[in-house]
Parts: structure tokens; sequence; C-alpha cells
């Protein structure tokens, strides 16, 4: 990583039989957000890892903001808490100011900024954001750790990122296909199609399995289910 | 990086495995005495394991000063909540949370704590288990270890599980002092000597310089050749 061979020479340099102090860890995690036009669905998998070492398998990755966000969180799982801690509490400061709760297009910028506040110390964490807009249509915006963003209406990310979004872009975007018209997205083909990504995902992929969660966002509330995944 | 002042990058004495487990009507915890420094035996009588509440126990690995210093911190937090009135004493729960932000901003001033926590005990009548590292990685689980016990004391912990869902008392007391066993024989930063404390909706009670020694069998040894 840069930063470490920043502070300390490159590794061939330094003292096998020091330990090395490193800021950043590796937990793993994906996470999956498939908008449709009335609804979202965000789902991650439940396992917390690090290296070879399986930490919890029924670690939720998906947190509530508003009744109608949802962040999904994976990377560095030190980052993932704190991140978190400090965007719940300006939602709070938020809806104590406005007597209301922050809109799904708000909350999406204030992740960017927040993101963004920290571009040289960044938080080492993936997000996806899902809710319902103004409009009541289904969103979904994915960030790099930095802040970048940008509204999709799906999208994958963290450790299996590579696995899912190509088989996400083919079935949903209808790409690299000829005379395929995109689907219409409805809740059972959001509900498959996640099932399957996470499903092939843990099958390559020693950081993801366990679970998975699946949230659904409509304008009448939230649901969430649980699908079992292989736990090898 | 030449900041003019420099923080400890690695831990000096350290202190290897904590293995701690859920069971049925309480939370149990154990970590044995040994201060290793380097590769040498230094302190063998160290405690750290200890009573925060009677809703909560805290034991770490890692540097063995980061500890003692993180103890006393926590002491006199509770002290103060003692004198100051509080009636809700700090359980578990929020122990853990506590403990994962001081850790955190230490790991961001690059002045970390050298250590792995696990937090044991009560939160709101459930029983409460939990880990906490270095850098603020932080979570809740029914088996938590660190160091080695993350390779060995774990998996056996979630064997006996599969085998039988909820573990009764006795049950939980023989699979972590078997858990040591496995370590004391494989780990070689682990000790015979260990400290173990029972969570129970009564309160914590500790139970100090236990021994593994009568409990393990190094006859093997004589037979392992070709290393001479």
């Amino acid at each position: 990583m840069a930063l470490e061979m920043m502070m300390s020479g490159p590794d061939y340099m330094r003292d096998p039989r020091k330990h090395q102090f490193s800021p950043y860890a590796n937990n793993g995690g994906t996470s999956v957000a498939i908008a449709g036009d009335d609804f979202v669905m965000i789902a991650s998998d439940t396992r917390l890892s690090r290296g070879f070492n399986i930490f919890s398998r029924e670690q939720d990755k998906v947190f509530p903001l508003t009744p109608k966000t949802m962040m999904a969180s994976s990377g560095c799982w030190a980052d993932v808490l704190t991140l978190n801690k400090v965007l719940q509490a300006r939602l709070t400061m938020y809806s104590h100011e406005h007597h209301d709760m922050m809109s799904t297009t708000a909350v999406a910028q204030l992740l960017s900024t927040m993101l963004y506040w920290r571009r040289f110390f960044p938080y080492y964490v993936s997000n996806i954001l899902a809710g319902i807009d103004e409009e009541g249509k289904g969103v979904v915006y994915h960030y790099d750790p930095v802040g970048h963003m940008e509204k999709l209406t799906f999208s994958a990310t963290g450790e299996s990122v590579s696995q899912i979004q190509p088989l996400l872009d083919n079935q949903i975007g209808g790409l690299n296909m000829l005379g395929v018209k995109p689907p219409t997205m409805t809740k059972d083909l959001a509900r498959q199609l996640i099932h399957d990504a996470f499903v092939s995902a843990a099958e390559r992929d020693i950081n993801t399995g366990d679970g998975i969660i699946i949230h659904t966002i409509t304008k009448d509330g939230k649901t969430e289910e649980t699908v079992k995944l292989r736990r090898d | 990086m030449n900041t003019g002042k420099s923080h400890t990058m690695y831990p000096s004495t350290s202190g290897t495995s904590v293995v701690g487990l859920v069971y049925d009507g309480g939370v149990m915890l154990a970590a044995d005495s040994l201060g290793s420094y380097g590769s040498l035996a230094r302190f063998r009588d160290v405690k750290r394991l200890f009573k925060v509440t009677d809703k909560a126990a805290l034991a770490c690995s890692g540097d063995i000063a980061d500890y003692q210093f993180i103890r006393e911190v926590i002491e006199q937090k509770v002290r103060d909540d003692v004198c100051g009135g509080y009636t809700r004493e700090l359980n578990a729960g929020a122990l853990h949370c506590w403990l994962t932000r001081v850790l955190y901003n230490r790991r961001s001033r690059f002045d970390p704590l050298w250590l792995e926590c696990v937090v044991a005990g009560y939160k709101d009548d459930e029983p409460f288990l939990g880990y906490v590292d270095k850098i603020g990685t932080a979570f809740e689980a029914k088996e938590v270890a660190t160091g080695f016990g993350l390779h060995f004391a774990v998996p056996m912990i979630r064997e006996a599980r599969e085998k039988k869902q909820n573990l009764s008392c006795d049950e939980a007391r023989k699979l972590l002092t078997e858990c040591l066993k496995v370590l004391y024989y494989r780990d070689c930063r682990a000790h015979f000597k260990y400290q173990l404390a029972d969570i129970t909706p009564e309160g914590v009670t500790i139970h100090d310089d236990l021994n593994l020694k009568k409990e393990t069998n190094w006859e093997v040894a004589n037979y392992i050749s070709g290393y001479e």
C-alpha cells in the first residue's frame, strides 16, 4: 500500500522480525443493490473475515440511515463502523434542525462529501447507497473510498465486485448481447438475481459467504429476508 | 515519516491468546498469565483479565503495558461513574463501544494501543461477548478469540456447538480448558498458568491462579527425533 511504502520504505528493507503497524485491514464482504421503478433492493453477505480467519458468520453490512435510505459498506471494518457512526450523527443533527428526515439525494451527497473530507487518510470502505428518491423511484448510488459518486440503477461493490458486476451488466443492463432488450425490473427478478450473484460469488471468493440479508425499501417501508450461503 | 516524535509501532512485553464463549446462562473468558519478551518467557504471572463492573470483564492480548494503561483508565472511569451516582453501571455493550472509539482514535493518530481485547458480560440482561483490536475492528459473536486462539480455539468451539447448540456451564468450562490446553501444546508463547472469568446475571467471578500442568501430557515428546 502506498501509505505504508511512504512511511517505512519498501517491504524488503523492513526488519522481518518486527511487527509493522498498518492502520487498515481488509475484512471482506460484498454488497449488491438493484433499483426498480417503485422499490430498491440492497443486500450484503454476512461474513466478517480477516485473511483466512472468519470473525463472524452473521454480520449484516447494510445499515439503515433514514426510513427511505440504506447504506451497504465493506472493506476495512474499523472504518465502516466509524463512517457509519459519524454519518448517523450527522443525520440526527439534520433531523433535529429541520424537523424532517434527510432526502435520499441529500444523504447521497453528504456521504460523498464526508468521504472526500478524508481524502488524504481515506476511509478504506466501498459503499453503495440505496433509497427511494423524492419522486418515489428507486435509486442506487455507488462510491469509491475517496468520495467519487455515481447514480445508477444497479451496482455491486466489495470483495466480489469483479464477479458480480459483469453478471448484472449482462442480466440487467443487457450488455454484450445482440438484439436483447433490458428487462423491466421486478422485485422477483431482483431477488433472484441477487441470490444467484451471491451464490456464484461465494463459490469462488473465500471472503464472501455464510449468508445474505436482502433488504427491500418501498414507499410503504422496509422488509428484510435472510438466505443461507455456503459456510466453507 | 519524521515527525520529530516517534510512537510505539510494535509491542514489547506481550501476552498471547484470549478465549471467550457464551454459554447457556452466562459468558466465560480465559487467558494465560505469561508476559513474553520476544521469544523469552519473561513474566510468568501477569494478570491480563479483570473485572470491570458486576456486568463486565475485560481480557487483552498484545502489549502488556498498553493493557495496564487502558485498565487504569477504565478503573478510573468506573470510579467516576460510582462517585457521580450513576445508577446504571457500565455494562459490557457500553464498554465495548467505548473501547472501539478509543482504539480507533489512537490508530488514526498513528499512536496505537497494541491490543486485541475481548469484552465479556451483560448488556440489557442479554449475554454479551465482543472483540476489538488495535485499529478498531469490532464485532460481537458467540465465540471470540485473539491471536493463536483464532486459529485453534474458535474452530474447536464452533465444532462443539455444531454437535450441541447450547452449552451448559460445566461443558463451557471444560471446552475452554480444552482450548487452553491445545494452545499450551502448540503456541510457543502460551503458558500453563491461567485466569478464568465466569460472568452470569449474578455477577463476575474471576478464578485466579488456575493451572493446566496436571492436565497436560508430554510423554510423546520423547518420541520426536531428527531435530537434534
